[in-house]
């Protein structure tokens, strides 16, 4: 690990402001992504802003019969709170669905959500990757690429992103809270939060430097069947090949999002249309356009499978 | 349907996975643009409450918390597996939770009460967890076996905080100790003699269970 210094920040403006001003600098929170890439070098921070003393770990109901879950919760304990797991079922599911006990218990919202891919080549820093390193090429197209990305790929990046919270947030149009150096706050729609990797898949989100995230709302309950199926290739503590989370309604419509396909949670809302239709109908319309490689082209029928499922588990 | 299979590279060295292993010799073509001057290492004061004593101890920022647990303060009971949050040896309780002690700065815990194996209990007064696993046999060479039976205590109150795992059927609903709970929850600690079964009996006989299929 290259060497730091480190601070401890009072206040998330006074955060964001630490940031800007410092050069290479960084928010830490569980540390569980960024310590590990640190001791891979593959981030190299020279200053750390630990944002855990934030009065940021709360989750409180929204004027409009949401919820505001604070950048600092937990991901043991927005899994475990007693609204979520009534009224967000499939957040419940996909967070526990995902790491160990002892990551989740440490985990945070914000670093959940801005959690680095798993593509090995991302890993490996004897091999080019342009999200590593802009510019030197991508390992992944034509190397072992069986758990990449199959939608919205670029000729630069075929990376997925790895967080299973963040595919049931998409399905819950839930919206990113955010303070600048400025003491500016934003909301960011779920949906415009991550970026495809284009020409420049180093960057990730709609993130400025030294932006903090605060909080993400969840809009008010919509009711219906709450399901996240992750298929991988061990029953636990392992990332997804793919994943669905589906919120699905008693009269057959419903909500399906996608972990495992893309550089950022997948949904097609124009898609949704047909899921009275079932799996093959559904599946067809939100992998239009996909690009395989031979390698990780089963991700396609093992996508319609899902989807199948997963409806079948909504009637039952 | 576009293909993505441009030209072929080796594939040596791709055994990664997703997992860190990646070698670290050379200078890492990933190092991020290099600021012009690096930091120089910096060591700052932490007191960590560790077994219910006070310590305070003077750490490079870089340094982990287990790397200060047991570099700096010699409790070398917990134990340095990956190094990476993915085997769970290093597991400790840390303000009545859980964690990877591997993934988390020493410095990002000033004040903190910390529980490693050394406190749960000693030779002559074993935890209950303790004489289960050596009544069980749930370990063969015993070295992920602190950071089992850490994991395992919290586990068990996990569980009683109705904390919902992978495994619970009903989300909404309070989780009970079953097997399949118990193998989920259990499924961060990793055993490569294999003494699963063992453990998952230790852990059933500390909370009054039984095993199920
Ligand atoms: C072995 C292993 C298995 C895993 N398996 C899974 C899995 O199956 N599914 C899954 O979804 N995840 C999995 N994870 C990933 C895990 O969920 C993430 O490491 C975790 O959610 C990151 O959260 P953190 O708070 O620790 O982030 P950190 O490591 O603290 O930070 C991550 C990034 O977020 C930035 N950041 C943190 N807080 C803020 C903020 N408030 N504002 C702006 N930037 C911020 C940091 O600067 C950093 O760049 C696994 C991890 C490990 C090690
Ligand atoms: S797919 Fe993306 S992350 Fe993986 S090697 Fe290519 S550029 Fe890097």
């Amino acid at each position: 690990m290259k060497a730091f210094t480190f601070e401890r920040a009072k206040t998330a403006s006074a955060a964001a402001a630490a940031a800007v001003r410092t050069p290479g600098a960084k928010f830490i929170a569980g540390g569980t992504n960024l310590l590990d890439l640190m001791k891979l070098q593959i981030e190299t921070p020279q200053h750390l802003i630990d944002v855990n003393g934030l009065d940021l770990d709360t989750i409180a109901p929204t004027s409009d019969g949401g919820l505001r879950i604070g950048a600092l919760v937990r991901n043991t304990d927005l899994a475990a709170d007693a609204r979520v797991r009534k009224d967000y079922g499939v957040l419940s599911r996909a967070l526990v669905s995902g790491a160990s006990g002892q990551l989740r218990n440490k985990a945070t919202t914000a670093g959940n959500l801005l959690q680095r891919t798993r593509c090995p080549y991302f890993y490996d820093t004897t091999k080019p990757c342009n999200k590593r390193q802009p510019g030197s090429g991508c390992a992944a197209i034509g190397g072992f690429n069986r758990n990449l990305a199959v939608m919205g790929t670029s000729d630069a990046c075929i990376a997925t992103h790895p967080s299973d919270m963040a595919v049931a947030m998409r399905v819950l149009d839930a919206t990113v809270e955010t303070v600048n150096s400025a003491g500016q706050t934003r909301a960011i729609p779920i949906a415009d939060f991550h970026r495809l990797p284009g020409t420049t898949p180093h960057i990730e989100t709609a993130l400025a430097p030294g932006e903090l995230i605060t909080a993400v709302t969840l809009p008010k309950p919509i009711g219906g069947t709450h399901i996240y199926q992750k298929v991988r290739d061990r029953a636990s503590y392992a990332f997804a090949l793919v994943s669905v989370a589906a919120v699905v309604q008693p009269d057959g419509r419903g909500r399906l999002a996608f972990g495992g396909l893309a550089h950022k949670p997948w949904r097609v809302e124009a898609a949704e249309a047909q899921l009275p239709k079932g799996a093959k109908a559904t599946a067809a319309a939100v992998l239009a356009g996909a690009r395989t490689t031979s390698q990780n082209a089963f991700k396609l029928p093992l996508i319609e499978r899902t989807i199948h499922a997963v409806l079948e588990e909504a009637k039952a | 349907m576009n293909s993505n299979d441009g030209f072929p590279v080796s594939r040596r060295g791709v055994i990664a996975g997703g997992v860190a292993t990646a070698t670290l010799t050379g200078t890492p073509v990933g190092a991020q643009v290099a600021a012009p001057q690096q930091t120089p290492p910096t060591t700052m004061p932490v007191t960590l409450k560790v077994n219910g004593r006070n310590t305070l101890i003077e750490v490079d920022t870089r340094t982990t918390l287990l790397d200060a647990l047991r570099e700096t303060m010699k409790l070398t009971g917990t134990k340095k597996g990956c190094d990476h949050g993915q085997c769970g040896a290093c597991t400790v309780i840390v303000e009545g939770r859980r964690i990877n002690s591997c993934l988390t700065l020493a410095v990002m815990h000033e004040g903190d009460s910390i529980t490693t194996i050394e406190g749960l209990g000693t030779p002559e007064k074993l935890h209950a967890m303790q004489a289960a696993f050596v009544k069980h046999d749930g370990y063969q060479c015993g070295y992920c076996t602190p950071g089992q039976i850490c994991s395992a205590v919290a586990t068990l109150n996990e569980i009683k905080e109705g904390i919902p795992s992978h495994a619970t059927g009903d989300i909404a609903a309070k989780p009970k100790v079953t097997t399949a709970e118990l193998q989920e929850r259990m499924s961060g600690n990793i055993c490569r003699c294999g003494a699963y079964s063992n453990i998952i009996d230790a852990i059933h006989d500390v909370a009054g269970t039984e095993r199920m299929a």
